[in-house]
């Protein structure tokens, strides 16, 4: 190994972390609010990269089949609630957010297809197709049980996962996908060729924090969805919907997931199954963050792709070994050091 | 009431052909979900090929059921057991996966049912009683061939990348297997998974031992990987693969980094390309149109192949085994069974079969062709 060797596996290492920091953010922004955690999350960064594979293909992605289901899935479920509570009244409005709004996204993607449009133009398409999917998920499946223990949520979303790796193969078949590279740029950092796909990665994962952070110390939404992460039954009293506040949460969480897929696409080949692992890398990094901290969460993830560089040069065939490994210690650092509060105790 | 009386005609037409004309009765198993599903569905496409160009045996009509495994091996034992006990099939054909294709062996083995195996089986004990047969060529004949070829190349130092699985292992066995009787020396055996993002790493490790060529033990588009990470290292040598590489979504995906890589493949692979001479050329332009007819898609892969010729060695077996026995009884699994492991100098689009009792293998070096990918095209290099 030499200090050239450290060079580029470092920033082959960072380059994947911030990958994974993407998703980890969303994870813990999920978790904390919804106390969900949404082992999903890595599918829908795959999703993602997929649809804007079929887009640059010229073909409808598979992506709009999903949210059609699941579109009419949710509004049938929220509408029938609402029938039974004897809410009728909020029946067009649960209409108009759960279905409409879904379809006039599928319909723009429509649209817009038909005319060829260019990159940027498609990848906001992806994102946009991408962003009802975590949503609608969370309505069908979470709300009914929003109330459960933390170990319940944490199965059904890993059932969830399975269900929605099965619905990749059906929406999106079975051959992987790589799409063009946002930039053939390179730049030479001290001797070391560092590509511009790298930079650009670095730059949306730091975007993105800093935005979060904005996002949450300046905004009252911001501050809302920090309330109902705190407590829930405050927060309720204090008049903010712990649902709504649970949609905001997928949405934004959605939203870094599908940067994260769009930001590796062109990097590897993206199966329809390729979600989990990266999902999983990405919750090791959450977990070193303690599934409460941003930051904690970011540097966890950076930690884990550089750890994993540097295990596929020593020993490639341990690689997965050598990373997953890695939480057993952290687990037993965090249990002993941590204070258990009240508020974790399952009233 | 004139309703009734042609249903009834029906029915009792359909009672009397069941029993008048026992059909000859195929499971098929494939992976058409699942992981293995990529290869799995041409596996399936290649079966309907197979029975649009051949659908009868001297008048007897082929029923043939096609159950999907997941790509999982419990389920394909399951639906060789249920093809064997409910269906009654005299046949069992099967599937995309390695392990898959293993656990429905056993289950042929354990009913006395003969099987072919479309999918490589290897490190099975040789039994006794043997039921089944293996078409595709064997991994370390894949091999063999590549590594001769690179050594009538003059390459001397190897560096190997493959998958962290079985097929990394058979590729890697396979060339130090060569390495051990020839020239050529394998100097590192790198791995990763098909999951993975990035193999930087690995093709370091392998840049750092000066190799005059990169062996890839990957297949299909994940196959691509190492080729663009040792483009963008600047890597000028050679690069040999086998013919799992060979999909459009690999050539897609690999683009300029993959353009030269010589692989081993089967000769159906450029049918067109061969000369008038070679055993595969007829069949496999038959084969071909035999496919487009009955998918509507043209085909671009060896795997749907496999399935032809595995319907090549039972209908030739089984238009013998017919004159001792009845499909549907015990005596013609038998005879079917003797027939196919009696198959001499067969031609597939392939390979030419030779089957014999002891062994699951039966093609040899004829079955394979080094192809290379020039401007996004395979062609032969003799």
């Amino acid at each position: 190994m030499t200090a050239d060797i450290a060079a580029i596996l470092a920033i082959d290492g960072i380059a994947t972390g911030a990958v994974y920091a993407l998703v980890a953010i969303g994870t813990v922004l999920i978790f904390t609010v919804t106390r969900v955690i949404f082992i999903p999350f890595g599918d829908i960064a795959a999703f993602t990269a997929l649809t804007l594979a079929a887009l640059d293909a010229k073909q409808l992605p598979g992506t709009v089949g999903l949210v059609v289901v699941l579109a009419c899935m949710a509004c049938t479920m929220e509408v029938v609630s609402l029938a039974r509570a004897g809410e009728l009244r909020a029946v067009p409005k649960a209409v108009l957010g759960y279905l409409v709004l879904p379809l006039i996204v599928v319909g723009i993607v429509w649209l817009t297809m038909r005319f060829n449009p260019p990159m940027p133009v498609r990848i906001v398409l992806a994102l946009l197709l991408i962003m009802p999917i975590s949503p609608l998920l969370d309505r069908i499946v979470f709300r009914p049980i929003a109330d459960a223990s933390v170990l319940l949520l944490l199965t059904v979303s890993v059932a969830l996962h399975f269900a929605l790796v099965g619905l990749g193969l059906l929406f999106f078949g079975p051959e992987g996908v790589r799409t063009e590279p946002l930039t053939s740029m390179a730049i030479d950092i001290a001797g070391v060729h560092v590509s511009g796909q790298t930079v650009l990665i670095l730059a949306a994962a730091l975007v993105f924090s800093g935005l979060l952070f904005l996002f949450f110390d300046f905004t009252l939404i911001g501050k809302a969805l920090r309330a109902t992460a705190l407590n829930r039954t405050g927060a309720r009293l204090m008049g903010i919907r712990p649902a709504r506040a649970g949609t905001i949460a997928y949405l934004l969480g959605s939203l870094m997931a599908g940067v994260s897929g769009i930001l590796i696409a062109p990097v590897n080949t993206i199966f329809y199954d390729s979600g989990f692992l990266l999902g999983l890398k990405a919750f090791v990094g959450a977990i070193v963050g303690g599934m409460a901290s941003y930051p904690g969460a970011a540097l966890g993830a950076f930690g884990v792709g550089i750890i994993e560089s540097f295990a596929s040069f020593q020993s490639s065939t341990l690689k997965d070994v050598i990373v997953f490994s890695l939480l057993i210690p952290v687990l037993l650092w965090r249990s002993l050091a941590s204070q258990h509060s009240e508020e974790e105790v399952e009233e | 009431m004139r309703k009734i009386l042609s249903l009834t005609a029906l029915i009792g037409g359909l009672v009397v052909a069941s029993t008048a004309q026992a059909d000859i009765t195929i499971g098929f198993v494939t992976s058409l979900s699942g992981p293995g599903a990529s290869i799995g569905i041409p596996y399936g496409r290649g079966i309907q090929a197979a029975v649009e160009y051949k659908s009868e045996i001297n008048g007897e009509k082929i029923k043939l059921i096609q159950l999907d495994d997941g790509s999982d091996p419990s389920a394909a034992t399951r639906n060789a057991r249920k093809l064997v006990e409910e269906e009654k099939v005299d046949l069992l054909i099967g599937t995309a996966t390695a392990p898959s294709t293993i656990a429905m062996m056993a289950v042929a083995n354990e009913l006395k049912v003969p099987m072919i195996a479309v999918s490589p089986v290897t490190g099975l004990p040789n039994p006794a009683d043997q039921w089944g047969i293996c078409v595709p060529q064997p991994a370390s004949l894949l091999v063999k061939v590549v590594a001769d070829r690179m050594k009538r190349d003059a390459m001397k130092n190897i560096g190997y990348i493959g998958f962290s699985d079985a097929w990394g292992d058979l590729v890697y066995n396979g060339a130090k297997a060569v390495e051990a009787e020839d020239g050529i020396k394998v100097l590192t055996n790198e791995r990763y998974a098909r999951v993975d993002t990035s193999v930087t790493g690995q093709i370091l490790k392998v840049l750092a031992v000066r190799p005059d060529a990169v062996l890839i033990g990957g297949s299909g588009t994940q196959g691509a990987l190492p080729l663009l990470a040792l483009g963008e290292r600047g890597f000028k040598g050679k690069t040999y693969g086998t013919v799992a590489l060979v999909n459009p979504d690999f050539v897609r995906v690999g683009g300029k980094a993959a353009e030269g890589i010589q692989v081993s493949a089967g000769p159906v692979i450029v049918a067109e390309q061969l000369p008038d001479s070679h055993f595969a050329k007829k069949l496999a332009l038959d084969f071909r149109a035999a496919f487009l007819k009955a998918n509507n898609v043209p085909t671009t892969d060896g795997f749907s192949a496999y399935s032809f010729d595995a319907w090549m060695i039972f209908t030739t077996a089984a238009a013998r085994a017919l004159k001792t026995a009845k499909p549907g009884t015990v005596e013609f699994r038998k005879a079917l069974r003797d027939e196919i492991l009696n198959t001499k100098e067969l031609s597939g689009v392939h390979a030419v079969y030779n089957f014999k009792a002891g062994a699951y293998h039966g093609v040899d070096e004829r079955a394979l062709v080094i192809v290379r990918l020039v401007n996004g095209a395979w062609t032969y290099q003799p």
